[in-house]
């Protein structure tokens, strides 16, 4: 039920609530874009029931890998 | 697709099991809340690789499988109306009411519709003025913001054929709750991240520190789930509870301030039953005083709807994690997600379901 997709906004329509496009791996879907009033194109967002409702941080996505990947065994076996 | 498929990766997930097996020296108990992410698990079968002292329960965090038989049977009373359009997310419409649920009447004739986004309710209202559209606004924290956003746009739109059915509930008190239940096992929480996208984790701290539980926020795939579970062990294994934020990609202390703003301002905290479990002090939301206008329980005379469980089913002990699927005599025999007894085998995100669906055996069955 609390499924959150992450998709790229492609295109920011407004109106009230404002709207947004939002690109899923290729599939585009309208979505309300109200929570995330800072939003920008290009951003990406998640996705729920139709509303974003966060932004992605991707500092934080790449730390978030990175601690990973510094496991050992990690990043030997995928630099190999 | 981005921010997925780098969370999945097979060889960085054997990484983290190794560190948990390396970490982990005693028994412990973990809860992960969330529907969602029990799905992942048992898909998975992250639970099986973990070290044997380590055990997933899995928690109410479903709310389908949450939501009282009694709102179930209203939504059938009221998705009955000749002149009523009901919508509802799709997993609503397979959970049994007391005698029938929401696909069964539709096939019967009942003007039944799935939607993807509440707004799609509010269009529909819209479009059709001579009927009374009526939303059922089920859903945890994550889903309310959009709930309230329809009831808000609603409002603006002066749409007076526009009600919702409201069945919220909070997660924090169902956490309060899992862990007074004399007997509990949970020796840690992993947070359901969406909900914490909307609510951040402020509220968790006290409940870290009066319970003495590590709370790790976690995302909701593979290896969000791993990094959660080694996270709460570490904890566990070093006697510290505090709360941590795995999936920090997607969670903020704080939370999302208009998704919060909104909510409040169309709903109020209320007490909840939960399905399976019993009413829960200030579990759930309500529409506030100034938006009862749309609630459909008063615009329908529905109040008075009672309902009674089907006495097979032990779906309170699966939501309380106390215990598992394969322990209930009717689980696969005739309980199945073809035929659900109760709600946990409906929704994939409920426990008996994810359990069925990655074929979990009884423990009296012979392994194939």
């Amino acid at each position: 039920m609390c499924l959150g997709v992450p998709g790229k906004i492609v295109e920011m329509t407004g109106g009230e609530p404002s709207m947004g496009v939002v690109d899923f791996g290729g599939l585009r879907r309208e979505a309300c874009l109200a929570y995330v009033p800072e939003a920008a194109v290009g951003d990406y967002v998640i996705v729920h029931v139709g509303f974003a409702i966060s932004i992605v941080d991707e500092q934080e996505a790449r730390r978030t890998l990175a601690v990973l990947r510094a496991i050992p065994g990690g990043l030997d076996e995928i630099s190999r | 697709m981005r921010y997925l498929d780098e969370y999945r990766d097979p060889v960085l997930a054997r990484a983290l099991l190794e560190e948990i097996h390396a970490v982990a020296t005693r028994p412990w108990t973990i809860m992960e809340v969330c529907g969602g992410q029990t799905n992942t698990i048992v898909r998975q079968g992250i639970d099986e690789l973990l070290p044997a002292g380590v055990r997933m329960v899995h928690g109410p965090g479903c709310p389908v499988c949450v939501t009282p038989l009694e709102i179930v049977d209203r939504a059938i009373a009221i998705a009955v109306r000749p002149n009523v359009i009901f919508t509802s997310y799709g997993d609503m419409l397979r959970v049994p009411g007391s005698a029938t649920d929401l696909l069964t009447v539709k096939a019967a004739g009942a003007d039944v519709r799935v939607v993807y986004t509440p707004l799609d309710a509010v269009r529909l209202a819209e479009r059709h003025p001579d009927r009374e559209v009526v939303f059922f606004a089920v859903g945890f924290e994550t889903t309310a913001p959009a709930n309230a956003m329809a009831v808000l746009h609603a409002a603006q739109l002066g749409l007076r054929n526009f009600s919702v059915l409201v069945s919220h509930v909070l997660v924090p008190p169902a956490m309060t709750a899992i862990l007074d239940a004399p007997g509990t096992r949970v020796q840690a929480f992993l947070a359901a991240g969406h909900v914490c996208a909307i609510m951040g984790w402020t509220e968790y701290e006290p409940l870290a520190a009066r319970y003495r539980v590590p709370i790790v926020v976690t995302g909701f795939e593979p290896l969000d789930l791993l990094e959660g579970i080694l996270m709460a062990v570490c904890q566990l294994e070093e006697g510290r509870f505090e709360v941590e934020n795995q999936y920090a990609r997607a969670v903020r202390r704080t939370g999302n301030a208009a998704a919060q703003e909104a909510m409040t301002k169309v709903f109020h905290v209320s007490d909840r039953t939960w399905r399976g479990i019993g009413e829960i002090p200030a579990s759930g939301l309500a529409l506030a005083p100034e938006y009862t206008d749309f609630d459909a329980v008063t615009r329908f005379e529905v109040g008075g709807v009672t309902a009674r469980e089907n006495p097979a089913c032990v779906a309170g002990e699966i939501l309380q994690g106390t215990k598992v699927p394969t322990d209930c005599v009717a689980y696969g025999v005739i309980c199945t997600p073809r035929h659900p007894l109760g709600a946990p085998m409906v929704s994939a995100e409920g426990t008996c379901a994810a359990f069925h669906n990655a074929g979990r055996l009884t423990p009296s069955e012979p392994t194939p």
